[in-house]
């Protein structure tokens, strides 16, 4: 029978949630790493028992920890991040020339096929590989190496390569998600980059339509649909119908277009999840009503799912990395919160539950169906 | 003998329980007793000190004898009492919240 694991990473620790196919009943294990920051867990596609996790804290710094038993024991790996090069700084909050420094690692992204070959999308932005199961770790300069790298500012969260997506079916194909510099695409698996944020318009940034410099909360591709890409930027959920070539809006009728996180169907390209947060100063839910919104149509027009989520007085935030959904043939869908509440849907949305309740606040959801 | 106290994190990265007892062989400094712990317990490299400049993280401080040793050059000669497992030797995380 079909099985479930949600791995959650949160401000003090990481957790892993584990259920049949039925998803009703849920055993949880943790916290692992307790009091270190989880920025992101997840696991091999190419080996379910392979997991990596990002721990970090402003103390110590950064540790990777690998497990080949699905969480049961683990191991610490090369936590060496030295950029290679490149240029020697960005843009500062205030504008001013500000050196690279490395701070942690946002993003683990295993290889589709290869256990021991991962991506990390770490702040300040720069892109690391391991083939080595994560003994090792190389930069990746191409990323940095684009002209515009010294003009990329920080977001409030820090200049980060958050979201790194890779296409299944052509390996070499890979998107990177930067705040505050947008989307970059590569075709030669990572080697070279483009900045791929034209369509996007920001009125936060002096020139709105500019080719690099808009924070990009999230992006997300259906494997399915190769070429089409959706994303929640700061403000606005978009669209692209040609790998990046142009983006256009798709918020449509949603209540407020400010987000984070975003989320594909396993099974439907065309049906996508959004969180709607109420602005940017004001990060929580409109109205204290916690609501994913679900389009069927790809965008533009969008439904409340409330169903089992509270109807007043939440005022909690969804971050980036905290939604997910699983391969099962009624798709589920996870999504996590700052106030520790992790809901699961077993019926693509219809229908919530809190799988649980109080953890630290939530920074990533990933999910795996294991058969 | 040199006794090192680690803080929890560190002890539970470093999967030991307690005291670390270390010998050091040569000069017996604060750098030298960071590079023989480091050798012993591989997971604790990049926790204490940067990976490549060797200085010390700025939330990570070095106490002994009722000092802070933080500032000192990592050539310094730890204090007598350490060197001779009087006085242990700590590594601690510096008081913040979170």
């Amino acid at each position: 029978m079909s099985k479930v694991r949600v791995l959650v990473g949160t401000r003090k620790g990481a957790f892993i949630l584990s259920s049949d196919g039925k998803r009703k009943k849920w055993n949880v294990s943790g916290p692992h790493f307790g009091g270190w920051e989880i920025y992101h867990f997840k696991g091999s596609p190419a080996d379910p028992n392979r997991l990596y996790a990002s721990q970090s804290n402003a103390w110590f710094g950064q540790i990777i920890q690998r497990s080949d038993d699905a969480g049961q024991t683990w191991e610490p790996m090369g936590n060496q991040f030295t950029y290679d090069g490149g240029p020697q700084t960005h843009l500062w909050y205030d504008g001013t020339p500000h050196p690279w420094e490395f701070k942690r690692v946002w993003n683990l992204e295993p290889s589709p096929t290869d256990p021991d070959a991962v991506y990390a999308g770490v702040e300040d932005a720069a892109l690391f590989r391991t083939t080595d199961g994560g003994r090792n770790w190389r930069e990746m300069t191409g990323l940095r190496g684009h002209g515009s790298a010294p003009s990329w500012q920080p977001g409030a969260g820090g200049l980060c390569l958050h979201t790194i997506v890779q296409d299944a079916a052509d390996p070499k194909l890979l998107f990177g998600a930067i705040s505050a510099a947008g989307v970059f695409r590569s075709a030669d698996g990572g080697v070279s980059w483009q900045p791929a944020n034209r369509g996007l318009h920001s009125e936060s940034i002096p020139d709105p339509d500019a080719e690099v410099g808009h924070c990009v909360h999230r992006i997300a591709m259906h494997p399915a649909r190769l070429g089409v890409l959706f994303m929640q930027k700061h403000w606005d959920v978009m669209r692209s119908d040609n790998g990046g070539d142009s983006w256009h809006e798709i918020s449509g009728d949603l209540p407020t277009d400010f987000g984070f996180t975003i989320g594909i169907h396993a099974h439907e390209p065309q049906t996508v999840y959004v969180v709607p947060i109420k602005s940017d100063s004001e990060h929580y839910p409109p109205e204290g009503k916690l609501r994913v919104y679900r389009s069927r149509s790809g965008g533009n027009e969008w439904e409340p799912l409330g169903k089992g989520l509270p109807h007043s007085d939440c005022y909690v935030n969804v971050l980036r990395s905290a939604m997910a959904v699983d391969q099962l043939d009624q798709c589920g869908i996870y999504f996590g919160t700052t106030g520790g509440q992790v809901y699961g849907s077993a019926d693509a949305g219809d229908s919530w539950t809190p799988i649980v309740r109080d953890l630290p606040a939530v920074l990533s959801v990933e999910v795996q169906t294991l058969r | 003998m040199i006794r090192v106290v680690l803080p929890a994190h560190l002890r539970k990265l470093a999967r030991v329980e307690g005291e670390v007892n270390l010998e050091l062989r040569g000069e017996l400094t604060q750098r030298a007793l960071l590079d023989a712990l480091e050798a012993r317990y591989p997971a604790l490299r990049g926790t204490i000190r940067d990976h490549v400049t060797r200085k010390r993280r700025p939330f990570v401080r070095f106490f002994a004898c009722e000092q802070d040793l933080s500032h000192d050059p990592p050539d310094t000669p730890l204090p007598a009492a350490v060197t001779t497992a009087a006085e242990p030797f700590l590594i601690v995380g510096a008081m913040s919240g979170g």
